[in-house]
């Protein structure tokens, strides 16, 4: 009976705190701590430190130096021209590959429909590491399995992993395979909302497979392709895991991306402020390239 | 769709058996080199069978690795990184969606901004700042950044949307506390979002590897990805069926884990693509 009074008296109490005015504060209150400690924090400083230059222990001022360096330096341009190569290359292949695999595993007379979804989908749920590392061996010029088979067809092999292009094919192919499962999904989510009403009334007045394509499909899901383009984009700037293992950013820095030199400048030569100050590019360039989509995605909704 | 032709049917089939067939062979090969010799793996002709070096490729793999630390580790991170999210994005994404109060709106707008900044942004002060507390080189520098992210919020307020006002309005009216309509209402109906959401923070700890990389110092601190690279890394006595076993070892809780619950996971990866 005293536990029962003592509930309700904590519960007055409580409600006196806990109101539906002050409830979404409190339920918000964790995240916001967090966002601001380590999120809100860290981006302010980012951009103060790099204003800074950090040499021998000792943060000096030094204006806009660190982008006036980052400007005229060969590695960040070249990082910058391998993440562009990887982005024009590798997005729109993955987006075709994305839609036609979509479409194909969608197809009503299918059987095993959930096997081959699971099959193509299992590539996204290893660790890039851990795959970057397989592939890694598959694509090794003496002994890997990728040269072995082309020998076996009759061509000769390629030194992947130690020539400019081979070494860039090999990340864009490795990239692909871990991430068209993905983005097939996605694609999935969206061929499903297509009212199958109007690929019966395209089938009556005899439309064929092509047609149908190309002129239900694709439009409908138009917008899922873009949310596609738009979250690889993003991705791809951020690269590091298949520079770092895959390549190592090799050879001469030829496969290096934004991500991987951010990583040697600031955490093993720690030149913390130029670090931040080539953090603060990627920021720009992915704001631009956020506006450029952003006006083509309005355009397609219109 | 009764009078689909046979041709079209079979470059559908070859087309996705051919789709299958890339996706799964690293797999494949990744399982098949964990139980054969180096010198089987760098033969001219390697072996795309199973071998019989399983046993040996472990205790080499013991001898260089401590796995049962390293399984730890990356348990312990992303076990405690999965609940916390669970809880707090759940909780941040259910007062934007449910509630009316002051600063929501700036508050919302500032959490999806963030959205579109690279983690990589904050690396060099997070360093700095988990050298100065002393928390360089601990679980918990690993956990709290990740969780500041503002997906899980995102996807757990997109879901809470639909929650029926009326529930919560009836719930009120019969003297329900606050923190009780959240957790013995709002939480039970919104499993499925949360089964989605677990599933996407658990793989993305699980894999984790630029961040811990650079702010866990020790061996006996690393997870599955920053143990893996160490293990690639070394020039040394290469032996590349006991990295092979070690990358079976990183994937292999992952991929059963995916089985289990692959319906919950493929719905996870659609409603993140989700329209407001």
């Amino acid at each position: 009976m005293s536990q029962m009074t003592n509930d309700g008296g904590s519960m007055v109490k409580r409600r006196h705190i806990v109101t539906k005015k002050t409830a979404p504060y409190i339920f918000l209150f964790p995240m916001i701590v967090l966002f601001a400690v380590f999120m809100i924090y860290p981006i302010i400083h980012s951009l103060l430190l790099s204003f800074q230059d950090f040499s021998g222990g000792v943060y000096t001022f030094c204006g806009i130096q660190n982008y006036v360096t980052l400007l005229q330096d060969p590695i960040f341009w070249k990082s910058l021209k391998n993440t562009f190569i990887y982005l024009i290359v590798q997005v729109p292949v993955m987006v075709v590959l994305s839609l036609l695999f979509g479409v194909l595993v969608e197809q009503a007379f299918l059987k095993c429909r959930a096997g081959f979804r699971i099959g193509i989908f299992l590539p996204s749920v290893t660790a890039l590491v851990a795959y970057a590392i397989v592939f890694k061996l598959l694509f090794n010029t003496d002994f890997g399995l990728v040269n072995h088979m082309l020998q076996a067809m009759g061509f000769s092999g390629v030194d992947w992993l130690n020539t400019v292009w081979g070494a860039r094919m090999a990340i864009i192919i490795a990239i692909t395979w871990r991430w068209t499962g993905y983005n097939t999904i996605i694609v999935i989510a969206g061929l499903k909302n297509i009212p199958t009403e109007l690929y019966e009334s395209a089938e009556i007045d005899g439309a064929s497979f092509w047609q149908k394509f190309l002129y239900i499909t694709v439009p409908m899901v138009k917008s899922i392709l873009l949310f596609v383009s738009i979250t690889s984009t993003i991705g791809t700037l951020q690269l590091f895991d298949e520079s770092f293992i895959l390549t190592g950013g090799g050879p001469n820095n030829a496969t290096i991306t934004i991500g991987h030199y951010l990583y040697d400048t600031g955490f093993t030569y720690y030149k913390f402020g130029y670090a931040a100050a080539l953090s603060y590019a990627l920021v720009v360039i992915i704001g631009i390239l956020s506006i450029i989509q952003f006006k083509v995605t309005k355009g397609g909704e219109e | 769709m009764k009078n689909v032709k046979t041709m079209p049917k079979v470059v559908t089939y070859v087309i996705l058996i051919i789709a299958v067939l890339v996706s799964l062979f690293p797999f494949y090969f990744m399982f098949v080199s964990a139980t054969n010799t180096n010198a089987d793996i760098l033969s001219a002709a390697p072996k795309l069978f199973f071998g019989s070096h399983a046993v040996e490729n472990y205790k080499n793999l013991s001898d260089r690795l401590d796995l049962g630390r390293v399984l730890i580790n990356s348990c312990i991170l992303t076990f405690t990184y999965t609940v916390l999210s669970i809880f707090i994005h759940s909780m941040a994404g259910y007062a934007l969606a449910k509630f009316e109060f002051k600063g929501k709106g700036i508050m919302f707008g500032i959490f999806m901004m963030t959205m579109m900044i690279p983690g990589q942004v904050m690396y060099v002060p997070l360093f700095t700042l988990m050298n100065k507390i002393g928390w360089a080189n601990t679980y918990q520098a690993v956990i709290l950044p990740g969780l500041a992210g503002a997906f899980g919020i995102f996807l757990m307020r997109q879901n809470m949307l639909s929650f029926p006002k009326s529930l919560i309005e009836a719930a009120r009216i019969d003297g329900c506390g606050e923190f009780s309509i959240f957790f013995k209402i709002v939480m039970p109906t919104m499993k499925p979002a949360l089964g989605a959401l677990a599933i996407y923070m658990f793989m993305s700890m699980w894999n984790s590897f630029m961040w811990p990389l650079i702010i866990l110092g020790t061996k006996s601190m690393y997870n599955f990805p920053v143990a893996l690279s160490m293990l690639n890394g070394v020039a040394w006595r290469k032996d590349y069926g006991v990295i092979m076993l070690a990358t079976v070892f990183a994937v292999l809780p992952i991929l059963m884990i995916f089985l289990i619950f692959q319906k919950q996971f493929i719905a996870g990866v659609m409603g993140g693509a989700v329209k407001e």
